[in-house]
């Protein structure tokens, strides 16, 4: 249980402050669809330290994988801008990752990747793809960030009131106190960052065929 | 063709025709079996009305103590085991006044084109005849009669019909040999039929029976296919037919495809997956098949596409013989899509052709198309072995785990190694879309150019060797020609010295790419040049004029199918043209 | 995250190219590409074992961003190709790609025929309800009222149910995954993977640019309420009376899978001349 704590604070804490915690999840409107409300993610049935960890480590993992999947996207489509916030992201997330690994002392998780189910369709933290847009703007992309990080703050809380286990309990909280905090400065750094006008989105080219 | 052809070549054509169920087709095969048994060669040409069954139909021979390539430009000899409709075929056999008929006068006198053409009748009740032998059938009898016509000995006769009839039982054995023998008999008594005589070539026990379409699949397996995937489509079915049992007695598979299609993509599927592979059809299916050939040119997959040609366009006339994909074959498809056309040029070299094609096809990573027809396709032959060339699948492949693997690297034979899945390291994505050496996909100029040159240059510098044409005889008038004009063109040739006149052969078994310097050699002093093809609109002369700086005066001799292309014809072309 | 000590499993990210999508961001078919490399590291298959093959279209285009060695073929015909190189090399774990214009409407034949033939291959159709590539036409599942250029007002022509007619034509395996949740994606292409036969599955995968109200998929679909069947008129029965968006795997059979002997034949060429002899 000290070392869930240890991990923790190991993983999160000085990421944070390194990189201004730029987190995730958003609620941006593209203009074809309202974003979807995603449901917070529930409990998964963790019933010890290493499989919360291990969970942990999974969910970190997951959302550093989807950053970078995006960065590359982002890259593809010459939008350097986002693809560097996103790249951002993914190595925060894959620090905190590798963190949690160092802590338990392990190679690789005990719990491969793919073998990872949540009760969601996707991790607490993992970003939704279909929230891209080719000409978001940091702002959207800051936005995706903050929805993720209030998914996983709800995730943790939601485990700390469910877990019957008081080290699983302890950690959770910690966990969640470090998600609070990212969320708050995500709104910090929202509020800092320009809001895309109302025609963010045009493009007066049609798409280009290569069929 | 009323007046009987001075002839050069010692042989004798006969046809036998009736209605269905006479079993015209079963008495030509088995006339050609006791031509082989006698020890001389023949071919059987098949041509029958557009019924599935019951239809009429007419075999066609020829047969002659040293091997023969064509039919002749009349017939010596029709047995008509009844009329009905048999007068269709008035074009296809020709009769001149020492000719010979015989029909059954208890059904009908025969058909007033063969009448008017002055040929000697001979009238035999067949049904009479083989009802007096019960368990005997007419057919029987006009192989008799045939055998005996053209001279063959009585015993072969009863020697192929012990074996072929054993499955019948004794009995019935007895009363067809029967029949044959009386048939036999009745053909001592017809007088005006040169019979072939002479000596047999020393050292030929050693021969083969077989179609065009049966080489065709054998050249294949000889050349290392061991996949296959195809639609059924005349004339090309027993190709198919053939290698279905064959292939997998040597470790292959055929598959019946839902349409061509998907056999053109099965088959660049499995040659991808490292198998050499085949497919067989005819003009509409290998219409559909062109979207895919141009795949296999992109992605640099080997593959053979066995085209036999028929009738066309559209639908065309699907049993019958006509050279007019030579178009498709070689410009049928979009983009810069260099590709490899071979064309056998005789019956045996089905064989031959189309395992030079597969050899052709995996050394170079390309598609290879061959263009056999109707007519070498269900023609059935007596041939000599085709040697084996010695030529054997062989791909150049990639090391296990080699580093860096481009796999559309630019080499100095424009031929890359071609990693075959399983190999570890060397996964690449075969793609049809343009691409850089790597295989991912490219729209940049650079790229394009860097391997639109690549594929043009493996087929272009490739070695062919002298298999490209055969190249026969000299003289400054040249005939040149493919495939199944070959025969003909040759024994016109042939005539045409016996006159006096000179000439040349070039016989071209590499439709594309083309060989300018090796023609240019071929062609050497050559002041006319006679091309010689079955099609309406002088494909291949086209294509040469277009591909070749053809030396002198060019003519283009040509007509359509489904008549064959005679030697007389090309004969006259050449009198005609050498004495102006 | 992977050692490299020989023994380490094979992770996700060893089936992931580094040659990255062109797919627009937000598109579907990135998912799919992630389940693809879960449900083969699940497996734990080698990359050079695995071929992927593909047609024309967006979805087409996934073979490049896999490690595995791959196939692109021509619009429509990626199940040909690839029975062609599974019947040819049955050792191999072929997987084919495709869309719904790829795979429904011009490619529409070989499906029935794959699905007839059975042959052991998984077939992943990334279906968007539309052609992307092509800039934004409907395809066989598009609905009948939606408007684009080339069919102003909507086709009226009522939608393909894919998955019904696979029942019918014989595919051993059916499922319905949808983009959005990779994980369990990747769970039903292992199963389809594992599963002898032809395997179909079926993922919902938004075109964010041509269908954006795709983007709700996400709140529309859930787990099939109840487990798969094996009676196929019942699984085409709950497939038909459902709204399309109930995902898992809804027909598992157990029909023996179409292999011709490959390489058993020990014959030479040579011997067969003796039919053609004398
Ligand atoms: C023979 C042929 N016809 C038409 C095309 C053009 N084409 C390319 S992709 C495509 C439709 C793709 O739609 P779908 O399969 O649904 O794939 P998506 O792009 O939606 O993933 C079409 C019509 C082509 N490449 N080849
Ligand atoms: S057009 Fe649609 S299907 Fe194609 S990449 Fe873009 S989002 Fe995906
Ligand atoms: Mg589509």
């Amino acid at each position: 249980m000290s070392t869930k704590k240890s991990v923790k604070k190991a993983t999160k804490k000085p990421v944070k402050k390194a990189v201004k915690r730029p987190v995730k999840k958003t609620v941006r409107k593209t203009a074809a669809a309202p974003a979807p409300k995603r449901a917070a993610a529930k409990s998964v049935p963790v019933a010890s330290n290493a499989e919360f960890m291990a969970h942990a480590y999974a969910m970190e993992a997951e959302a550093a994988e989807r950053y970078a999947e995006f960065a590359d996207s982002m890259e593809v489509h010459n939008n350097l801008e986002v693809a560097e916030l996103f790249r951002k992201l993914a190595r925060i997330e894959q620090i905190h990752a590798d963190q949690i690994l160092d802590q338990m002392g392990w190679k690789h998780s005990p719990l491969s990747s793919v073998n990872v189910r949540w009760e969601g369709m996707e991790g607490p933290e993992t970003a939704d793809p279909t929230e891209l847009h080719y000409l978001m703007q940091p702002y959207h992309a800051l936005q995706i960030a903050l929805l993720n990080e209030k998914r996983a703050r709800d995730f943790f809380a939601n485990l700390a009131k469910v877990t019957k286990d008081p080290g699983v309990r302890k950690g959770a909280l910690e966990m969640e106190e470090d998600e609070a905090e990212h969320v708050r400065l995500i709104e910090e750094w929202l509020k800092r960052t320009p809001k895309p006008d109302a025609n963010w989105h045009a493009d007066q080219d049609p798409p280009v065929l290569s069929d | 063709m009323s007046k009987p052809k001075e002839k050069t070549k010692e042989s004798i054509s006969i046809a036998i025709t009736g209605s269905g169920g006479a079993g015209v087709m079963t008495a030509g095969t088995l006339l050609l079996e006791v031509a082989a048994q006698a020890g001389w060669y023949g071919l059987m040409v098949r041509s029958s009305g557009p019924q599935i069954r019951g239809g009429e139909a007419a075999a066609l021979m020829r047969f002659s103590k040293s091997p023969v390539e064509c039919l002749d430009d009349r017939f010596d000899v029709l047995i008509g085991i009844d009329w009905q409709n048999i007068h269709r075929f008035a074009d296809e056999i020709p009769l001149d006044a020492t000719s010979v008929m015989i029909g059954d006068p208890d059904q009908s006198e025969p058909p007033e084109v063969f009448v008017k053409r002055g040929a000697h009748y001979a009238p035999l009740p067949f049904k009479q005849m083989a009802k007096s032998l019960p368990g005997s059938w007419p057919n029987m009898i006009a192989l008799g009669v045939a055998a005996g016509l053209a001279g063959l000995p009585v015993d072969s006769i009863k020697a192929v019909l012990q074996k072929s009839l054993k499955k019948g039982g004794g009995e019935k054995m007895a009363a067809n040999i029967a029949a044959a023998e009386a048939g036999y008999a009745f053909a001592e008594g017809v007088p005006s039929v040169p019979r072939l005589s002479g000596k047999l070539a020393a050292g030929k026990e050693a021969r083969w029976l077989i179609t065009g379409n049966q080489a065709a699949g054998y050249g294949a397996v000889r050349g290392g296919v061991r996949f296959c995937a195809a639609y059924p489509i005349t004339p090309a079915t027993e190709v198919l037919e053939w290698l279905a049992p064959a292939l997998p007695k040597i470790g292959g598979a055929l598959v019946q495809a839902e349409d061509e299609l998907a056999s053109i993509n099965m088959i660049v599927g499995s040659s991808y997956g490292g198998v050499p592979s085949v497919t067989a059809t005819a003009g509409p299916g290998l219409s559909l098949m062109t979207e895919a050939i141009g795949l296999a040119v992109a992605a640099e997959v080997p593959i053979v596409v066995i085209d036999v040609m028929r009738g066309g366009p559209s639908t065309g006339i699907p049993a019958k013989s006509e050279q007019s994909d030579v178009n498709i074959a070689v410009n049928g498809l979009h983009g810069d899509a260099p590709r490899i056309v071979v064309a056998p040029n005789s019956i045996a070299d089905c064989v031959s052709a189309t395992q030079w094609a597969v050899y052709l096809a995996e050394a170079m990573q390309s598609p290879a198309i061959v263009l056999s027809d109707q007519y070498f396709g269900q023609t059935r032959a007596v041939v000599d072995p085709p040697a084996d060339i010695g030529l054997v699948t062989e791909r150049l492949k990639p090391a296990a785990g080699e580093n860096g693997y481009l796999r559309y690297a630019i080499t100095k034979s424009g031929i890359s190694p071609m990693a075959i899945p399983g190999n570890p390291g060397t996964a690449y994505t075969a793609d049809g879309l343009e691409h850089n050496e790597r295989g991912l996909p490219s729209s940049q100029s650079g790229d394009h150019i860097k391997q639109l040159d690549k594929r043009a240059k493996k087929l272009d510098q490739f070695d062919y060797g002298a298999r490209w044409a055969d190249i026969e005889g000299e003289g400054d008038l040249a005939v040149v020609t493919f495939g199944s004009c070959t025969g003909a063109a040759r024994e016109a040739l042939a005539r045409a010295a016996a006159d006096g006149i000179k000439g040349r052969l070039v016989s071209l078994r590499l439709l594309a790419p083309s060989r300018p310097a090796q023609m240019a050699k071929a062609l050497a002093g050559a002041k006319r040049v006679l091309v010689v093809e079955q099609n309406h609109t002088g494909q291949l002369y086209r294509y040469l004029r277009a591909e070749y700086d053809l030396p002198g005066t060019t003519r283009s001799f040509r007509h359509p199918g489904p008549l064959p292309m005679r030697p007389d014809e090309i004969h006259q072309q050449i009198t005609e043209w050498s004495r102006s | 995250m992977s050692s490299p000590a020989a023994a380490a499993p094979i992770t996700a990210q060893a089936f992931k190219s580094d040659y990255k999508p062109i797919w627009c961001p937000g598109c579907g078919d990135y998912s799919v590409l992630s389940s693809f490399t879960k449900a083969f590291a699940k497996l734990q298959l080698l990359p050079q074992d695995v071929a992927v093959v593909s047609g024309i279209g967006c979805s087409s285009r996934i073979p490049a961003y896999t490690t595995c060695y791959g196939f692109h073929g021509v619009h429509g015909r990626s199940l040909a190709a690839a029975a062609g190189l599974k019947l040819a090399r049955p050792d191999l774990t072929v997987v084919v790609a495709s869309g719904d214009g790829d795979g429904y409407s011009i490619g529409g034949n070989h499906f029935l025929h794959a699905c007839r033939r059975n042959v052991d291959l998984t077939y992943v159709v990334m279906d968007n309800h539309v052609y992307g590539m092509t800039k934004g036409q409907p395809s066989p599942t598009t609905e009948p009222d939606w408007d684009s250029k080339l069919s102003p007002g909507g086709t009226g022509l009522r939608t393909f149910n894919p998955l019904v007619i696979a029942l019918a034509a014989g595919a051993n395996f059916v499922a319905r995954a949808f983009a959005g949740d990779p994980n369990g994606t990747a769970d039903l292409i292992a199963e389809a993977i594992s599963t002898p036969g032809f395997s179909f599955v079926e993922i919902l995968s938004p075109c964010i640019t041509f269908r954006p109200e795709q983007r709700e998929w996400k709140q529309m679909v859930r787990p099939a309420a109840v487990t798969y069947t094996n009676d196929a008129a019942r699984a085409a029965r709950r497939i038909m009376t459902d709204d399309g968006m109930n995902i898992g795997v809804l027909y598992k059979g157990e029909r023996k899978p179409y292999q011709p002997p490959i390489g058993k034949g020990k014959k030479n060429p040579s011997d067969l001349e003796t039919e053609f002899a004398l």
